[in-house]
């Protein structure tokens, strides 16, 4: 009988022949622990590790990207306290100015297609996005990952989505993410595996990939496991052969075809994610401040994109752009391509690397009543501030803050 | 040594004649004691703010088993809402179905947490002493999902990070 993608990923990390429900252990290629929840795991390695607390300190790394520098005391001892572990066991530590760990884990070539990745960030199934495995987990799992090199887990049920279509030109990754969280809200896949194929997955970008696989965790699944296409193999400069994919006849719980021919651009209004609407329904909306970046928006390609529709343009008057690259390695590209520029020159606040607006306030929080489009992935009440958040792409972002009130990036083109 | 077959009695968590569901980690071991680090200070507060149920940390003798609903131990991930049902020498909890984070926890410090699909409250009289068998998978003479090798491998060795001693000999 054939295999799902993940069930193949399992068993090539030592979970045998493997079906959904089954409970097994598997080797976990890069182990790591971020700033938020990487004391705990210090601690529990102190605790618990014994003499020889690290498995392979070759793939046991830190990365710091919640609070980067530092903005609070207990972050800060927090930090030192893993420097200082991470000295002591000769782990790699990728310090306040790297930017987004699980970015970072990508650019790097460890979260290649096929590998399996685990650390503190719920949102590490993002390396779906190339094929491969990631999961977020608690303290003392990740500690374990770090002592062993294993985790368990259950295999969660595999099902298939078939994307049928190309959106509208103007619609991007995220619109079609959005759209996922439209049709599915967030309990029709919870706890499963979702791979998805379609036309517009096969010619899209890495940073496309990313986008989409980054909505998982807010679909409520395990993870979103896209096939990696020519361009993501380019990436890895990997072959087809040495990536993995599902059997032709893989046998899914349930396939589904969502249909995005024609899809326009979509934003998620407050409170939450699933609250999701087309954009033209919010046009008369007065914004206030505009975030572009985070896990789901930060790749360099995202914000070449930004740039390209800022240069030349000016934020409108009383609108806050905040811009924060996902790694220092996009920053640097941007900064040396002259794209720092356009965006300074359109009036951007630009800040270092990291998960930005999303996480602690580290470029600002947003007041009672202040209206905020962010490129982000979670719009709670709290998790960006009190104001309302509406989630968008980059279009949208970059429309709304030269029009000061939310605009779909067809209509920029005519400013 | 740990044995997979126990014999106990079983607490059955019921409401008019139905399997409480949806019982939350506020309801196994309540925020305001979250302070507490010890786990023999745990027992005590156990089930303290689950109505129907709050003297259950009284009445509770070890080796006692506890059947429940759906979606056990939703909510917060704290260690205590495990930790408190060793401390009052508790064996195991059955139950429809678990919250994820808390089926996590309970396997990796060694609780057995045994899922029972079809579990029915009129199956069962309330404090009967039944025999657990999480091999075999069997509550009594009704069917429960035994033991997965992982939960078993933790379960034996102690705790999760006991097991990770066991690989390197
Ligand atoms: S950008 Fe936001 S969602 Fe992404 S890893 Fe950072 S804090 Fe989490």
């Amino acid at each position: 009988m054939g295999r799902t993608l993940i069930q193949k990923i399992i068993s090539k990390h030592g979970g045998g022949e493997c079906a959904g429900g089954d409970v097994v252990w598997m080797d976990i290629d890069n182990r790591s622990a971020r700033d938020f929840a990487g004391a705990n795991v210090v601690g529990n390695l102190e605790k618990y590790g014994g003499d020889s607390p690290i498995a392979d300190p070759e793939k046991t790394f830190f990365t710091f990207d919640c609070n980067v520098p530092a903005n609070t005391i207990p972050y800060a001892t927090n930090q030192h306290r893993i420097r200082l572990y991470a000295r002591e066991q000769h782990l790699k530590v990728w310090d306040v100015n790297a930017g987004i760990g699980s970015h970072v884990v990508i650019e790097e070539g460890l979260a290649k297609p096929g590998t399996t990745t685990i650390g503190t960030d719920s949102h590490l199934n993002i390396m779906g996005a190339v094929g491969a495995f990631g999961q977020g987990m608690g303290d003392v799992d990740t500690a374990f990952a770090f002592k062993s090199g294993k985790i368990w887990f259950q295999v969660p049920e595999s099902v298939k989505v078939t994307l049928k279509g190309m959106p509208a030109p103007g619609t991007e990754a995220k619109d079609v993410a959005l759209a996922m969280l439209r049709e599915f809200g967030s309990h029709t896949l919870l706890g499963k595996s979702v791979e998805v194929q379609g036309e517009w997955l096969d010619q899209a970008e890495l940073s496309d990939c990313i986008t989409f696989a980054s909505l998982g965790t807010e679909l409520g699944a395990i993870i979103i496991l896209l096939p990696p296409n020519q361009k993501v193999l380019d990436a890895f400069s990997m072959k087809r052969e040495e990536a993995v994919y599902a059997d032709d006849d893989a046998v899914y719980e349930k396939e589904y075809t969502l249909d995005i021919t024609g899809l326009t651009p979509l934003l998620a209004a407050p409170p939450n994610p699933h609250n999701v609407h087309a954009v033209s329904e919010y046009a008369d909306t007065k914004v206030d401040g505009v975030f572009i970046g985070s896990c789901t928006n930060g790749s360099y390609a995202d914000m070449a994109y930004a740039a390209k529709l800022l240069k030349g343009r000016k934020v409108a008057d009383g609108v806050m752009l905040k811009v924060v690259p996902a790694t220092r390695t996009t920053w640097m590209r941007l900064l040396h391509e002259g794209l720092l520029a356009d965006l300074f020159d359109a009036g951007a606040i630009v800040s270092n690397a990291g998960c930005g607006g999303c996480a602690s306030g580290q470029i600002g929080m947003t007041g009672s009543g202040e209206v905020q489009i962010s490129t982000s992935n979670r719009n709670f009440t709290g998790k960006q501030g009190k104001g309302d958040t509406y989630l968008a792409g980059i279009g949208t972002a970059a429309a709304s803050a030269v029009l000061g009130r939310i605009a779909s990036v067809n209509e920029l083109e005519e400013v | 040594m740990a044995s997979l077959k126990i014999q106990g009695r079983l607490w059955v968590l019921q409401r008019n004649g139905e399997l409480i569901s949806d019982i939350d980690t506020d309801m196994i071991f309540h925020n305001q004691y979250l302070a507490i680090t010890d786990i023999a200070k745990m027992g005590q507060y156990a089930f303290d703010n689950l109505e129907g149920f709050k003297d259950f940390a009284k009445l509770a003798k070890p080796g006692d088993i506890v059947l429940a609903g759906d979606n056990f131990g939703s909510g917060s991930s704290r260690q205590q809402a495990v930790d408190c049902f060793t401390s009052l020498g508790v064996k195991a909890v059955i139950a429809r179905s678990y919250g994820a984070i808390y089926k996590r926890n309970a396997i990796n410090s060694a609780f057995p947490v045994i899922t029972m699909p079809d579990a029915k409250a009129s199956d069962f009289s309330h404090l009967e002493t039944v025999v657990l068998d999480m091999e075999k998978g069997l509550l009594r003479d009704r069917k429960v999902e035994p033991m997965s090798g992982v939960q078993k491998d933790i379960f034996f060795a102690g705790g999760l990070f006991q097991y990770a001693e066991t690989l390197k000999k």
